[in-house]
């Protein structure tokens, strides 16, 4: 009879936190699957971590919850005696041992492949500044700035009267965008000028910090064109909040249109670029 | 047992009154109190800090502060409700109730206690004076990480000082604990017949002399390398940067745990009590105990996954990080299997176990999600890991603390706390707190970075919703602060045993305790131990 008890409010209780995760989920935000090979291999591996843990949490909390509701004094509850249960305590050692293996596997592989950079056909250094990134393409001798666009600099001074809302992408547009191919595997190189900086697309799937007098290696290969926006993700100073990263991925075709408009107006770019440290020194 | 210390002699000596008595106390519980009162004025002094981030974060755009100062509060906050409110916090409560648990009638090193105290006030001061000087307080997050910590102006002195201060306390205070529990228990009480908060307690105290100590010499190579020229950490000098981050976090992570085994201590005293049934596996909870407390010290890369570490190295962090699932597993295993079959009672400090246990699982939960490295990729540095810490610092270890409190109230005052206000304070703020930081997951998923003054509009519901979850919860602990207070002050006589479920040494002293208690050792054997769970 205690033991039907239990079952049936334990299984109302597992329906009850169901309902409720599910609309936690439903109302919030979720990683993005990202436009990469690796990006989605994340976005699996975070779902399913994600949803081993929802689980084990609501069969955890059910049984608590259970417990609360029936074993209480006011319900006239006597309490048992018992105090250790040798078998009970091996069950749920070995029981998340094994779960955690099962996590393990996927991730290793995840990483295994994130960590192998050969086979690259386009190299990028990213240079980080206090506080703006330098891209420098290794094969097409191209190098530029990329700082916080101006909309959104003169939007966030305090008491600039502009809404952020009226600016478009606010904080997360530049001047200079990183131009890339799509369907090419491009290694980048991460290093910085001054301070820790840490390089960030959500949808390339990965961050990667960028460390004064270190070179870190990562890859990426982004599948559909378009423009994916991020942030400097590990505190650089003041404007850490306002150095963002914009990658733009074109077809190769459009890119090699990109390249030789760059190429060809090489002096300008730099100009541009040296405009801009001029500018941080005086700062 | 009961009448051992019905020694009731205040007065056998007259201490010094009004302000000197409490500077050149030597009592446990009057150094107890002062440690506890102490970490309520840091609680506080951070949560303001707090409140002015949030306030920053209502909105998109910069209102209220600039970034330099909003760098300054965020790194304040860590500073001051690590160092300031949880750590001494605990240590207060171990003032109080490890020479009451263990039958000893005060702390061993009773000197040493008045200075482990009273280093801490100075050591705030200076840390808080850097507020107020020209090139501000410290502002490259409480990590520190050059060469960013290394940019600021000469503030960057006293804050290392005050650091090594806090450092200094705490080891006092933690060779303080060790010795008292290893050589004043009470004839009988045997290892494996300690409260499990003292146990809980004696393993932080070695964590603490463990760490302490690489925390100075980590801070100590950035005084050389910011006004001595040396380069342990710059990189056009040899040194390495990454360096600093893996020294730092060998203290940092076995750190996380010292603010959370005590609070594993309390729950675990209080969860039998308010069941009037014996804590579940209590060998099982010890050898779960000792076994995070080893793995703390061999995980501290999975606070750098992004650095750039080699493939053997990530995937070793990461294996040995998700180990630290099964002993926490274990623990609330237990606390649910105690529970389970009780006769269960929810005033205020069983309400805060019961939040304690929920919340701080989620905040479990989420950790074995930040220790897969490529998923670690998306979540490193954003708002997904500050709901994940907070949710194991302010529901962990903070909860655990005020159930503590709730708890321990009767036993320090002779009163009880107001009842009322005590269920209205823990239903405000569990729902706040929740409110607080819930949707910071969606943020950090969503892609909004940590420690940014302002964001992209996108990001601006869920921190609309997160402020007002913050300024709710910082309300309610000034009803926290007031319900304290009324306590002190009067109320309902308290007894001895304030709890009908309640076991242990310090229910058989009278309530409030008297300033000497335990003049004669109480004699502990199996009917009277706390947990008579596999004595053999």
């Amino acid at each position: 009879m205690k033991r039907t008890n239990e079952l049936i409010v334990g299984l109302a209780m597992v329906a009850v936190l169901t309902v409720i995760t599910w609309g936690v989920f439903a109302v919030g935000d979720n990683m993005p699957a990202g436009v990469t090979p690796f990006s989605r291999d994340v976005y699996q591996l975070h779902m399913i971590v994600l949803g081993i843990v929802t689980v084990i949490g609501i069969l955890v909390f059910a049984a608590m919850f259970t417990s609360i509701y029936l074993h209480r004094k006011s319900r006239g509850a006597e309490s048992a005696k018992f105090s250790h249960s040798t078998r009970a305590e091996i069950i749920w050692t070995v029981i998340p041992i094994l779960i955690l293996v099962a996590m393990a596997i996927p991730a290793t592989r995840v990483l295994i492949d994130m960590e192998n950079t050969a086979g690259a056909e386009l190299n990028i250094k990213v240079t980080g500044y206090q506080w703006l990134w330098q891209y420098e393409y290794l094969e097409d001798d191209i190098s530029f700035y990329s700082a916080l666009d101006r909309d959104s600099n003169a939007a966030r001074q305090i008491g600039s009267g502009i809404s952020p809302r009226e600016v478009e992408n606010y904080l997360l547009e530049v001047d200079n965008r990183m131009v890339v191919p799509t369907n090419t595997r491009i290694r980048i190189l991460l290093t910085s000028a001054d301070v820790i900086h840490s390089w960030w697309v959500p949808d390339l799937g990965w961050k990667r910090d960028a460390i004064p007098g270190m070179v870190n290696e990562a890859w990426t290969l982004i599948e559909e064109p378009g423009v994916y926006r991020g942030q400097c993700a590990e505190l650089c100073g003041k404007d850490h909040g306002f150095m963002p990263v914009v990658v733009e991925a074109v077809s190769p075709e459009d890119y090699r249109a990109w390249v030789a408009e760059q190429t060809g107006d090489q002096t300008a770019a730099v100009a541009t670029g040296s405009g801009q440290m001029d500018r941080r020194s005086l700062r | 047992m009961t009448d051992t210390t019905a020694h009731i002699d205040d007065h056998h000596h007259a201490g010094p009154k009004g302000l000197a008595r409490w500077v050149f106390t030597t009592n446990h519980k009057e150094i107890g109190t002062l440690y506890l009162v102490f970490s309520l004025a840091m609680f506080i002094l951070g949560g303001a800090m707090a409140m002015i981030i949030r306030a920053e974060l209502f909105q998109p755009g910069l209102q209220l502060v600039n970034p330099e100062f909003f760098n300054q509060m965020t790194t304040m906050h860590a500073l001051v409700m690590i160092f300031g409110a949880v750590m001494p916090a605990f240590v207060g409560l171990a003032n109080w109730m490890v020479p009451l648990m263990v039958g000893a009638p005060d702390m061993a090193l009773p000197r040493m206690n008045n200075w482990s105290f009273w280093i801490l006030p100075f050591a705030f001061l200076i840390l808080l004076s850097t507020l107020f000087m020209p090139s501000g307080a410290p502002a490259s997050g409480w990590t520190l990480y050059p060469p960013l910590s290394l940019q600021g102006g000469n503030s960057f002195a006293f804050v290392i000082f005050a650091i090594h201060l806090m450092g200094i306390s705490s080891i006092m205070g933690a060779i303080n604990i060790i010795a008292t529990i290893l050589n004043m228990r009470a004839p009988g009480m045997t290892l494996l017949r300690m409260p499990l908060f003292i146990w809980t307690w004696l393993i932080t105290a070695f964590l603490l002399i463990s760490v302490m100590p690489v925390l100075a010499g980590a801070v100590t190579m950035l005084l050389t390398d910011r006004y001595f020229d040396t380069s342990f950490f710059n990189a056009a000098g040899g040194g390495d940067p990454v360096m600093y981050q893996h020294i730092f976090w060998f203290f940092g992570h076995p750190e996380v745990y010292i603010m959370i085994l005590p609070a594993f201590g309390i729950v675990s005293e209080i969860i039998p009590t308010f069941a009037r049934k014996r804590l579940f596996g209590y060998t099982s909870m010890v050898y779960a105990t000792a076994s995070i407390a080893f793995l703390s010290f061999i995980v501290w890369a999975h606070h750098m996954f992004t650095v750039g570490m080699p493939l053997g190295g990530s995937l070793f962090f990461m294996y040995a990080t998700m180990i630290i699932a099964v002993p926490t597993g274990i623990k609330i295993f237990n606390w649910v299997s105690t529970m389970w079959r009780g006769s269960m009672t929810f005033e205020t400090p069983m309400l805060y176990a019961i939040a304690f246990v929920v919340l701080f699982t989620i905040g479990g939960l989420s950790g074995v999600m930040v220790a897969i490295v490529p998923a670690d990729f998306q979540y490193h540095d954003t708002y997904f890991v500050v709901a994940h810490f907070h949710y194991v610092l302010v529901t962990g270890a903070v909860f655990a603390i005020m159930a503590g409190v709730y708890y321990w109230l009767p036993k320090w005052t002779g009163n009880m706390y107001d009842e009322r206000l005590g269920k209205i304070h823990f239903w405000w703020s569990t729902i706040s707190v929740n409110v607080l930081f819930f949707p910071q997951h969606y943020l950090g998923l969503a892609g909004m970075p940590r420690r940014i003054p302002d964001y992209s509009v996108q990001f601006a519901e869920f921190n609309l919703i997160s402020s007002i979850g913050g300024f709710a919860f910082g309300l309610a602990q000034l009803l926290f602060v007031w319900i304290v207070i009324k306590c002190a002050r009067g109320g309902e006589k308290a007894a001895a045993q304030a709890w009908d479920g309640a076991q242990g040494l310090e229910w058989t002293v009278p309530s409030p305790a008297p300033l000497h208690t335990f003049d004669t050792p109480p004699k502990v054997d199996d009917s009277v131990a706390v947990h008579k769970d596999q004595l053999v």
